[in-house]
């Protein structure tokens, strides 16, 4: 089971969608871990024949599956940095019309959803869905560093080292929610951590 | 009158301090003995002589201070002041309105000549004279909104408006109530408000949307809101809560009554002219507990209120913790007589305090 239900939340917190097929002479799908799974359960013979499809593992097994969708481009890439040199060259190619499905975990989705919008394309032109891990990209206030897949609350800023409570807000600009010094008004006062959903 | 500028600092030994003439004038942000969240929003058309409300860009003792202490903030982290590239426009916007309501507001300390695009600009508080062509980036030492908001006391985000919407697209933001330009560049109305509580369900966001989007040249409009800080410190922004957050945890009841401020920001609201984006200068006030009770009324008015205030709104505006010790400090000034409505001291129609122990 891979799909979460997240427990409603402030306005500033991305809602994520279910995907679904559109039509269109362009797809684009980048899937990352379980959510290669969202990309089987749409996909057809006629759609994939217009689609580049970028996986991104991240210790899953879906490679295999996904590569018998006889995709028109399929591209593997061990990670999200890794493919993104290549994502943006797909994107610079782009032209309206082009259907993007992203589906994954926020903080992919998150920052593939910025480098989308920056070449222009309108936001109607994005789907999303969740998939895999509830893990969160976090920026640190302080320091303005990003720490990837954070699971629990409160963490240890993988930059400057303070340990921060994960706050519901959150920025498309940086596809990051916000994480503030948790003692600072009790200093090594630090809660034990436990799963932001816990 | 002529303005004595104090020298002052607003952090390490605080020696910030508010003359007796800046404490009749503050803007007490409470017209009733109880508070709850409303879109309070009335035209800044003047006000009261010798009220902040007078003038479109208040200048007031503090004013050299304030702009030192600003300069120290983004000299340690420039990213204070943080403007998306389509909102330049909007800043010669910003500055033209501010030069020219300060030199015709205040003309005895500024003084702007225009000459075609040839402008000249005369500060004299803070000691400059430059001459600078209009609309020519290179001929200023910053982009145009970072050059006059160096020179403005208060917080300012100038918000693009497309798509019935505002956008916090540029900003100078160096003495916010616990808020990131930082994080919150690029968000929407909704968006950036996110974490405020209540207020969403109390549709009070819409309707303020609905009011600003409405703003009109030359029709601006201003809002009082409120918080609580530990020493007068300006910064008080997220990026450094790490280290002055521990300050909140230093009051005792014997230093809470010059320790404990009342922080009031006056919110004006401008529309600019050529990119009809909005300016929001958010104007931060500070008063000591102790300052705040020479005047009878609002000792009596901020007891109540104070102990009124719903639970979350004391966390949301962070002093849950001290609420208690205010208390105590606070009700030594209300007798339990009535207050007349409205924000100003009253100093002679409002009754003195009546001794508790008589």
């Amino acid at each position: 089971m891979s799909k979460f239900e997240f427990p409603k939340s402030i306005t500033s917190r991305p809602v994520w969608g279910t995907l679904e097929v559109r039509s269109g002479e362009h797809h684009l799908m980048i899937a990352e871990a379980e959510g290669a799974e969202a990309i089987l359960d749409i996909a057809t013979p006629d759609l994939m024949a217009k689609t580049h499809l970028i996986y991104i593992p991240k210790g899953t097994g879906y490679a295999e599956r996904l590569r018998a969708l006889n995709s028109a481009q399929f591209y593997e890439g061990p990670s999200y940095e890794a493919s993104l040199q290549r994502i943006r060259r797909v994107l610079e190619d782009t032209h309206m019309g082009l259907q993007v499905y992203l589906t994954g975990t926020e903080g992919m989705m998150g920052q593939a959803m910025s480098e989308v919008m920056t070449v222009g394309l309108p936001h109607t032109a994005i789907q999303t869905e969740h998939r895999g891990s509830v893990a969160r990209r976090m920026q640190c206030v302080h320091c303005k560093g990003i720490t990837e897949d954070v699971e629990v609350d409160p963490f240890v800023c993988a930059h400057c080292g303070l340990n921060l409570f994960v706050r519901d807000h959150y920025s498309r600009r940086h596809a990051a929610y916000q994480g503030v010094c948790v003692d600072a008004e009790d200093h090594g006062n630090v809660p034990e951590p436990k799963g932001i959903y816990e | 009158m002529t303005i004595q500028f104090n020298d002052e600092t607003f952090r390490d030994d605080y020696t910030f301090n508010n003359s007796e003439w800046a404490i009749k004038r503050f803007p007490f942000p409470f017209h009733e003995d109880s508070y709850m969240y409303s879109v309070n929003m009335e035209q800044h058309r003047g006000g009261p002589e010798g009220s902040v409300y007078e003038m479109r860009f208040d200048v007031d003792e503090h004013y050299v201070s304030e702009m030192k202490d600003r300069a120290m903030v983004l000299d340690q982290d420039p990213l204070r002041c943080q403007s998306l590239p389509h909102m330049t426009l909007a800043g010669w916007d910003l500055l033209e309105l501010i030069m020219a309501s300060k030199s015709e507001d205040y003309p005895d300390l500024f003084e702007l000549h225009r000459n075609g695009n040839q402008w000249r600009w005369i500060n004299k508080p803070m000691g400059i004279d430059h001459s600078f062509t209009f609309m020519d980036e290179t001929t200023l030492p910053y982009g145009p909104m970072e050059y006059i908001t160096r020179q403005a006391q208060g917080d300012f985000a100038v918000l693009d408006q497309r798509d019935e919407m505002l956008w916090m697209d540029a900003g100078m933001v160096t003495t916010q109530a616990d808020w990131s330009l930082d994080f919150d560049i690029g968000m929407n109305f909704f968006e950036w408000h996110a974490p405020v509580p209540k207020a969403h369900e109390m549709g009070i966001f819409q309707r303020a949307l609905k009011f600003l989007l409405n703003i009109q040249q030359g029709a601006p409009a201003r809002r009082l809101n409120w918080t609580m800080t530990v020493n007068p410190l300006l910064d008080t922004s997220p990026e450094n809560y790490h280290k002055w957050g521990i300050q909140k945890t230093t009051l005792t009841p014997e230093n809470i009554a010059h320790k404990q401020h009342l922080r009031v920001e006056l919110q004006t609201f401008f529309r600019l002219p050529r990119s009809n984006a909005l300016v929001f200068p958010i104007r931060c006030y500070l008063c000591s507990f102790q300052d705040l009770m020479t005047v009878p009324k609002w000792g009596r008015r901020l007891h109540r209120v104070i102990r009124d205030l719903p639970e979350e709104l004391a966390t949301y505006k962070g002093f849950i913790d001290n609420r208690p010790m205010m208390l105590d400090y606070l009700s030594q000034f209300d007798d339990g007589l009535p207050t007349s409505p409205g924000i100003w001291p009253d100093l002679e129609t409002e009754p003195p305090l009546k001794s508790k122990l008589a």
